[in-house]
């Protein structure tokens, strides 16, 4: 069984690093969104940042569904945990993302309800940001389960402050990697704006990692002895310092490079912290881990030859359409699409 | 209202309400690779205006169908936790594979499609126009795979009541995958084709665009009538598939109630399910063994060889069923009609015609949608056919009142974005082709 074993930690790794991709793609669009009444102040900023989104983000989308299907493909009892617990808070997030998917779109066709279609991008994109991490640190904190593996809580068992802080954190996060985003796609006094925010923002991400720390310290007290876990949290701490610097340089794709690896580092604390569980139970015994959450090893192998040859054209091509939309985004000009 | 019926409500709704824009999807994307190809074959620019016409109604059908796709991907572990717990092994796999191998696909290239016209060569334009086609019709394999899997199981073993994979390939080619997926593009062909032939229609009986139009309506009409005939082959072969594979889906399809040599289609009737009987009934004799058997006295098993609680609903998979047929049949005889009128050269004239076109819109629909509602309720009371019932499949942590919360929101937004998405459509069909530009080249008259 020794390569099942293999297979299903290279699962928890892939699973990651979908994950991951997930937060830095759609991340800085989720960023944007939940930013765009703040950073645009007229029509033209607006379609400026819309712009700068538009043709890239249903293809940041997707490495969420590719998540959460290979989740269900390796680790079907924990995606089913997950999924059917959080039922409420879930579908939160799903009417969120159907408004959002359309509002751009919308946005700009159906001029009757620009504002309801502009509110909707700007909800939609607020509400995953936060509800992200609170699910997320619910996994890591623990629910609790039953014998069967049954989420045995609530709505409001979800509510728990090192979620709700753990919420805080990937909102900060989402938020400073997309008003870098920002900057990187404006001019002018939009990219000033931009700046100006996301310094604040970073100092509000430190806040919050800080505050998260100590919440860990708190509830997971064994996670401060886990070595690897501080070396990812001075990979955050040495992102943002970076990012920070490269901001004051105006250097704004270096400064999205090191918000991106800030993310690299989050995640890497939640793997390291987390492994070998998928979801952590109230009652250790009962945790879902990547041993008894997981599919069989035939469907572990299939998995992996997908990922194996699916993959690397997903990002051969996603480099490919970043680079047909580089450059800044001027409104009205060729390509700049809403 | 119990748990397990309002999981049922609430994903017959979700898929039902996705399944209207795929189809479109598929049958667009055709289009506009054919439009693609005569200009590039032709130089005529009218191709131009119309691919450019063309992939501005996928654009805003395309973001309908990703933003209730969504919902989909995560309604098993949602709703059907015991499902995806029981048959995870091998169902998240197609799942998984069709975000990988097609939405990427389609989403990063339907990204170009929309936006970036100026910015690449119209070589990588083609190709990206070709990659979209391709994705989406790679991602309808992927979710008929898994579809199939359900209706007809195979490739796996029971290990402690849980499916576990023996053979992927068996899984992913099940009995019912092939024909399904034939069956299924088809349709979104005819639907794609119509809508095209519709918008051309629309232009002819204003006066618009008179020339980009023909141009438009000449390559949807063949797509049209040649995808309508296959269907009736398809279909066809698919009937056959179920009496094999689901004789008691067959029997309900047919409201077939005993077992029978030369058993006679029923072309009409009332099912009454309590007392096992077809009101008003007009029946072909034998036909029903000739269409399923090839041979007019082959046994056609009948619902009273299948144990009560192991046997389908008959009502809708009936209705279902039939209507499909109907429309079916409705769409070769638009198409032989149009292309008798085409050869005549009188098809942008025939008023008749035009306005049945557009009469016609929402029949592709009506036909997949009942289409899916006979094959997934002839399916019941399994989920997963003979193997799992649809009983023991719903999630069991989740409260009967945050499914129907859920429903209720779930309509509520469908019918917002339902609304403002038909309305940009046909503000877009209504904004025209646009005109040729002075001195333009030859053909734009
Ligand atoms: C035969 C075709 C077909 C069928 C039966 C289904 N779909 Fe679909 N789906 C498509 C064909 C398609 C498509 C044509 O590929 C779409 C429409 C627009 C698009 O983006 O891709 C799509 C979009 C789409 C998306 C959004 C992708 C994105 O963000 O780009 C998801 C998550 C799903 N689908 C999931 C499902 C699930 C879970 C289904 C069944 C339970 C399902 N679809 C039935
Ligand atoms: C997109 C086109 C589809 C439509 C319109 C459709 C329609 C329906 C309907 C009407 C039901 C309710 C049946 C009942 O309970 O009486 C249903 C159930 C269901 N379908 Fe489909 N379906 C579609 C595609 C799919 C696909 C592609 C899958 C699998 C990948 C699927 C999986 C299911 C499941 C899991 C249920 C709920 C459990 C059950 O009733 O068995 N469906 N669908
Ligand atoms: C012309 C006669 C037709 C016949 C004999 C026929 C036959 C069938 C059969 C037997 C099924 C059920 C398969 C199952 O339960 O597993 C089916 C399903 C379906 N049909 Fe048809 N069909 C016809 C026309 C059409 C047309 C014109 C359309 C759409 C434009 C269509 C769309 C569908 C769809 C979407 C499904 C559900 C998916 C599937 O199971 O393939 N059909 N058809």
């Amino acid at each position: 069984m020794a390569g099942w074993d293999l297979l299903r930690n290279v699962w928890f790794l892939l699973i990651g690093v979908l994950l991951a991709g997930y937060s830095i793609l759609d991340g800085f669009d989720l960023g944007v969104g939940a930013l765009l009444p703040f950073l645009a102040r007229n029509e033209d900023e607006k379609r400026t940042l819309i712009g700068a989104v538009g043709p890239v983000w249903d293809g940041n989308e997707v490495w969420l569904l590719a998540g959460g299907g290979a989740l269900f493909a390796a680790f079907p009892a924990a995606y089913a945990t997950v999924f059917s617990g959080f039922y409420l808070a879930l579908m939160l997030v799903l009417f969120a993302l159907i408004l959002r998917a359309v509002s751009l779109e919308f946005r700009a066709h159906d001029p009757v309800r620009r504002k309801l279609w502009e509110a909707a991008f700007v909800g939609g994109s607020v509400l995953p940001a936060l509800l992200f991490g609170v699910a997320l640190g619910n996994v890591v904190v623990g629910v609790p389960l039953d014998a069967r593996t049954e989420f045995t809580g609530s709505f409001f068992t979800l509510l728990r402050p090192l979620p709700l802080v753990f919420g805080l954190l990937g909102l900060c996060a989402f938020l400073l990697h997309g008003a870098v985003y920002a900057s990187l796609k404006s001019e002018g006094v939009l990219r000033q704006r931009a700046e100006r925010t996301s310094l604040v923002l970073a100092a509000a991400f430190a806040a919050a990692f800080a505050l998260s720390l100590v919440m860990v310290g708190i509830y997971l007290p064994a996670a401060l002895k886990n070595i690897p876990a501080w070396v990812f949290a001075a990979i955050v701490v040495l992102s943002l310092a970076l990012l920070v610097a490269a901001l004051k340089k105006g250097r704004d794709g270096r400064a999205f490079f090191f918000s991106s690896s800030a993310f690299l580092g989050l995640w890497g604390i939640v793997g390291a912290v987390q492994y070998p569980n998928l979801v952590r139970a109230t009652d250790p015994d009962l945790s879902l881990t990547i041993r008894n959450a997981s599919s069989s090893a035939l469907t572990l192998k299939v998995m992996l030859i997908v990922a194996l040859v699916g993959m690397p054209l997903v990002v051969g091509y996603t480099i490919f359409a970043f680079r047909v939309f580089k450059g800044k985004v001027r409104p009205g000009g060729a390509g700049a699409g809403y | 209202m119990d748990a397990v019926f309002l999981a049922r409500i609430q994903f017959g709704l979700t898929a039902g309400f996705h399944f209207l824009f795929p189809p479109t999807t598929l049958g667009l994307s055709l289009l506009i690779v054919i439009v693609e190809t005569l200009y590039v074959k032709t130089k005529d620019a009218v191709y131009q205006r119309l691919s450019v016409y063309l992939v501005k109604i996928l654009g805003t059908v395309f973001v309908m169908g990703v933003a209730t796709g969504i919902a989909l991907e995560f309604a098993f572990g949602n709703n059907w936790a015991a499902y995806s717990r029981t048959v995870g092994d091998i169902f998240g796999a197609p799942l998984a594979a069709e975000a990988v191998f097609s939405f990427f696909l389609e989403s990063v290239f339907l990204g170009i499609l929309v936006f970036g016209r100026d910015r690449v060569s119209s070589r990588t334009y083609r190709l990206s126009v070709f990659l979209v086609f391709f994705g989406a019709h790679l991602s309808g394999l992927w979710i008929i795979i898994a579809n199939s899997w359900m209706q007809t199981p195979a490739g796996f073993r029971l290990e402690g009541g849980r499916a576990v994979l023996t053979s992927f390939g068996q899984a992913a080619f099940n009995p019912s995958t092939v024909i399904r997926f034939v069956h299924t593009i088809l349709g979104g062909w005819t639907t794609g084709a119509l809508v095209a032939m519709a918008v051309a229609a629309w232009l002819l009986l204003k006066g618009r665009s008179a020339a980009a139009a023909a141009h438009l309506m000449k390559p949807a009409l063949a797509v049209f009538a040649v995808s309508a005939v296959l269907q009736l082959g398809s279909g066809h072969l698919h009937s056959m598939q179920v009496t094999r594979t689901q004789p008691e889906k067959m029997a309900a399809f047919e409201a077939h109630w005993k077992t029978m040599d030369g058993a006679p289609f029923t072309v009409f009737g009332i099912p009454d399910e309590k007392n096992e009987r077809t009101l008003l009934a007009v029946r072909i004799p034998k036909m029903l063994s000739m269409l399923v058997h090839l041979d007019p006295e082959g046994r056609v098993l009948g619902l009273d060889e299948f144990p009560k609680d192991e046997r389908p609903p008959v009502f809708l998979p009936f209705a279902g069923y039939h209507l499909m047929i109907l429309f079916g049949l409705l769409f070769i005889l638009m198409g032989v009609w149009g292309v008798w009128l085409q050869a005549r050269k009188k098809l942008a004239t025939s008023r008749a015609y035009l306005k049945l076109v557009l009469f016609a819109v929402p029949f592709p629909y009506l036909a997949n949608e009942t289409g899916w509602i006979a094959a997934e309720v002839g399916r019941q009371p399994w989920a997963v056919f003979r193997v799992l019932r649809t009983s023991e499949a719903v999630s069991t942590v989740v409260p009967a009142g945050n499914i129907l919360f859920s429903i209720v929101v779930f309509s509520l937004i469908y019918a917002l974005i339902g609304v403002a998405g038909l309305t940009i459509i046909l503000r877009t069909v209504r904004g025209g082709p646009g005109e040729p530009a002075a001195g333009a080249p030859k053909g734009e008259a």
